[in-house]
């Protein structure tokens, strides 16, 4: 479920590191939470964020979800099918509906994320909240 | 419209129920209430296009009996009960004595002596409290909630669906209408009602038969396409409809007039609470109104959002996407010199000034 190559935060986003690019999404947990999207709004490339930072937000019928970046670094893409299909969020969110890729300022800082195995015991002891 | 999680959270007969087919729970008013089974964007589809199911037990029941029942009931409501006939039912409100609402409801005339009245979940006791501390005509007043079940068969093909589980002949049963009669082998009042702006019925029976019930209805309207829908859809499907959501439009802060709801305020009816602060109301002309509005970009307006108005403030009422008009709209208060129809308006969304314009309501209406 949980691709291994991610790593997690508490907040339900994953990020993809590619040599000093990270891929970022929100997993599949989020999005089922969530419910269905219909609108995303993502940073403008070229900005700046600190690791904890709000980039965005995700909306759903019911609800505004603010997502959260990881690490620091430079927004050097954005998703932009998604301003048109939002929806994607809930076929895809591991897969073609990643949101942004950031140039990482500090590589190290991904090391405090959890593997996929901690998020996905992570995940059972949030629904079990429920 | 959630409440602190101090009291355990109550349940509808259909708990178990809507757990097993995989719903996603949440806390509505005090209340475990399904909020969406396959998704709110399918659930709204097949009510606008086909038929969906939906338990709203929650919903409170309040039953007045007596010779004085209808003294009772034309006291704390606002519309004319007295022009019910039997198995006649009315959008009302239940009001305060500043002419406000101390919730919205529907009553529904049994006889000369007996009238039902079905109120929102969460504000079923304190409705009670109200009818019986202004109970004058000395009537009886029974707090009946438990006593019933309710589910809201809506759509297109809803009729049909139904019609195969009942021999009671539905295509006589008036819009606001109802009757008595067996729905599957159950006793129900079957009522043409709705809170979605489809075609469609609300039943209420005995919970002890609510499993029996809700899986023959669901397993019927198969075919047709009929799924079970939550309270996530049934927002979507009245915010369309333009349709009161207590807590959100109307509160013991807002009066019928400034809501839109004028109809149902019969102020030649006689005395009842709050008719003199509605009449100076009237008279005095209103400060502000309930508009509907349609976002202008891809952004959502959402309950609660601040609405800026040729530099007047006013405020969201329910905001957000309008499935069948793939457009974000809303409703919200703007001050009375501001409320045309063509007017721009502006929502606050997170510290930004997203352009919106006001329009006519409702949003939906149905063509079949």
């Amino acid at each position: 479920m949980y691709p291994a190559e991610f790593r997690y935060t508490k907040e339900h986003e994953w990020i993809k590191i590619d040599g000093s690019v990270g891929t970022i999404g929100i997993t599949d947990y989020a999005q089922q939470e969530l419910g269905d999207v219909v609108f995303a709004e993502l940073p403008k490339v070229g900005a700046q964020l600190k690791a904890g930072q709000s980039f965005g937000t995700i909306e759903s019928v019911k609800a505004v979800s603010e997502i959260y970046t990881p690490v620091s670094g430079e927004v050097a893409e954005i998703n932009s099918a998604l301003v048109d299909a939002p929806e994607k969020i809930n076929k895809d969110p591991h897969g073609s509906a990643w949101l942004v890729k950031i140039k990482l300022s500090d590589a190290k800082e991904a090391a405090n994320l959890m593997d996929a195995a901690a998020y996905e015991s992570y995940v059972a002891t949030q629904a079990k909240e429920h | 419209m959630t409440t602190p999680a101090i009291a355990p959270l109550r349940k509808t007969a259909l708990n178990a129920a809507h757990r097993s087919l995989g719903a996603k729970m949440v806390n509505f008013g005090g209340w475990d209430m399904p909020l969406e089974y396959s998704g709110i964007l399918s659930e709204h589809e097949a009510v606008r296009t086909r038929a969906g199911l939906f338990d709203v037990s929650h919903m409170g029941e309040i039953e007045i009996r007596g010779p004085g029942a209808l003294d009772l009931v034309q006291w704390v409501t606002c519309n004319n009960a007295a022009q019910l006939k039997v198995g006649q039912a009315h959008y009302s409100g239940l009001m305060t004595d500043h002419g406000t609402f101390v919730d919205d409801l529907l009553v529904h005339k049994f006889s000369d002596t007996h009238y039902l009245l079905c109120v929102n979940a969460s504000n079923q006791d304190r409705d009670f409290d109200h009818v019986v501390s202004q109970n004058q005509a000395d009537a009886e007043a029974e707090n009946a909630g438990a006593r019933y079940s309710q589910l809201a068969i809506q759509g297109p093909l809803a009729k049909s669906i139904l019609q195969s589980l009942t021999k009671v002949p539905l295509d006589p049963i008036r819009y606001y209408h109802f009757t008595f009669g067996q729905v599957n082998g159950v006793d129900c009042l079957i009522a043409r009602t709705g809170y979605t702006g489809e075609d469609g019925f609300e039943i209420y029976f005995d919970p002890q038969h609510s499993e029996k019930l809700w899986n023959n209805l669901l397993e019927a309207g198969k075919p047709a396409g009929m799924i079970p829908c939550g309270l996530g859809a049934r927002n979507t499907l009245r915010l369309e409809a333009a349709m009161c959501l207590y807590g959100h439009e109307i509160d013991e802060t807002t009066t019928p007039l400034e809501a839109g709801l004028g109809w149902i305020c019969k102020l030649e009816k006689g005395r009842f609470l709050g008719c003199d602060a509605i009449a100076a109301q009237k008279q005095a002309g209103l400060k502000r109104k309930l508009v509907g509005f349609e976002m202008l970009d891809k952004r959502i307006g959402r309950d609660g959002y601040h609405v800026q108005v040729a530099g007047h403030e006013g405020r969201v009422t329910s905001g957000g996407p309008a499935p069948c008009l793939k457009k974000n709209i809303g409703m919200a208060y703007v001050p009375t010199e501001s409320s045309a129809v063509g007017t721009e308006i502006e929502v606050s969304i997170r510290g930004q000034l997203a352009p919106a314009r006001i329009v006519a309501l409702p949003f939906y209406k149905r063509s079949h």
